[in-house]
């Protein structure tokens, strides 16, 4: 039988870990973002490069050698007592992202970081989250003293499709960034499949739809 | 045998360069699926074995529940690394594991609304 949340086989104190990632071009904020809206202290995980990377080394022979690493930024949220977010910044460089196919496994959604002054930067996010059907939004990380954009405008100038929201944001502040979470959570709710799926985006206490068992 | 003191060093070009060879004592692959969500807990009961400085150091950080992803980030390994240290600490029964839940079902709406309550609240 399936992995199931509402009967829990752990007892507490485990919570259920959940996790959302926040991805975008080189230098677009992404360890900002992740280290302001952490409770803990931004932390940096890193994985082998040579255990990760199909293409790359391989694992044979590691322990002769030194072995590159890849950080990815990492936070924490307490939601409430069963519910813990995690939010991986995914590395920024492209070279780096075959590591994203892993990290999106079991993710709720992503947020993705743009900033107006390199907006073709954001483009691959964008296709890479769009192909494997991952929910996101668009953060527009507005630095100082760099061109205003309007939301639409920014949508319109990334092709993005029109229900994916597009949001401005200050990456070095946490309720800006918990603001731009909630968008990507409200976003994700209206875009189940389930038809009454808007309506109870109003929290309460929601029965799941196959709950007979 | 020990662990050599020095620690990792740095390479311009990339990330932190390590000899993840030594810590995990030869082994280069986990003896059990952990993911980086994977939450660890420390049980209590005492171990007859005794592995290394990193094992104790892991033990202790997960005296509440702890994911994976956390204790490599305060031990400074990588993942593969600290995946390998607690596969160690789970076969001696010192600590426990609750794997993540993997979001892969759409009509998850409860989930996201526990999600969304509990993200408001921190404003
Ligand atoms: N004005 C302004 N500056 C920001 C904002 N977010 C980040 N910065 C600054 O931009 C620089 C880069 O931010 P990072 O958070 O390191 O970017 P990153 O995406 O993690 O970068 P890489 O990991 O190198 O790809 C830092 O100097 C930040 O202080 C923002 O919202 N507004
Ligand atoms: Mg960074």
């Amino acid at each position: 039988m399936a992995y199931d949340d509402s009967s829990d086989p752990f007892p507490t104190p485990f919570p259920t870990a959940l996790k959302v990632l926040v991805a975008g071009g080189f230098g677009v904020g992404k360890t900002t973002f992740v280290g302001s809206v952490s409770e803990i202290a931004p932390l940096s995980t890193e994985e082998l490069l040579t255990q990760v990377g199909a293409d790359t080394d391989d694992l044979t022979g590691v322990e002769l050698k030194t072995s590159t690493t890849v950080a990815m930024d990492f936070g924490r949220i307490t939601l409430d007592e069963r519910h813990v977010l995690y939010l991986f910044g995914t590395p920024g460089q492209e070279r780096f992202w075959f590591m994203w196919d892993e990290l999106c496994r079991g993710a709720l959604g992503a947020i993705v970081l743009a900033d107006t002054r390199r907006l073709e930067n954001s483009f691959s996010a964008v296709d890479f989250f769009e192909q494997r059907g991952i929910g996101f939004v668009v953060a527009v990380n507005e630095f100082d003293g760099s061109f205003r954009y309007d939301p639409e405008e920014v949508r319109a100038a990334i092709d993005l499709r029109p229900d994916v929201p597009v949001v401005l944001c200050d990456a070095r502040i946490a309720s800006s960034g918990i603001r731009t979470l909630v968008t990507l959570v409200q976003h994700l709710l209206t875009a189940l499949p389930v038809a009454d799926a808007a309506d109870t985006a109003v929290s309460s206490g929601v029965v799941p739809d196959d709950g007979a068992a | 045998m020990t662990v050599p003191t020095d620690g990792p060093w740095l390479d311009d070009a990339a990330g932190r360069l390590i000899r993840p060879y030594t810590v995990s004592g030869g082994r280069t692959r986990p003896t059990a699926e952990l993911d980086l969500m994977s939450l660890v807990m420390a049980t209590g009961a005492a171990s007859e074995m005794y592995y290394g400085p990193e094992h104790s150091e892991a033990l202790g950080l997960c005296q509440g529940p702890t994911s994976v992803a956390e204790i490599a980030g305060h031990l400074r390994l990588p993942a593969v690394v600290t995946k390998i240290l607690l596969s160690d600490l789970m076969d001696s029964g010192a600590v426990t594991v609750r794997p993540p839940h993997n979001f892969d079902n759409p009509s998850d709406c409860s989930l996201l609304e526990a999600v969304l309550d509990g993200l408001r609240r921190q404003l």
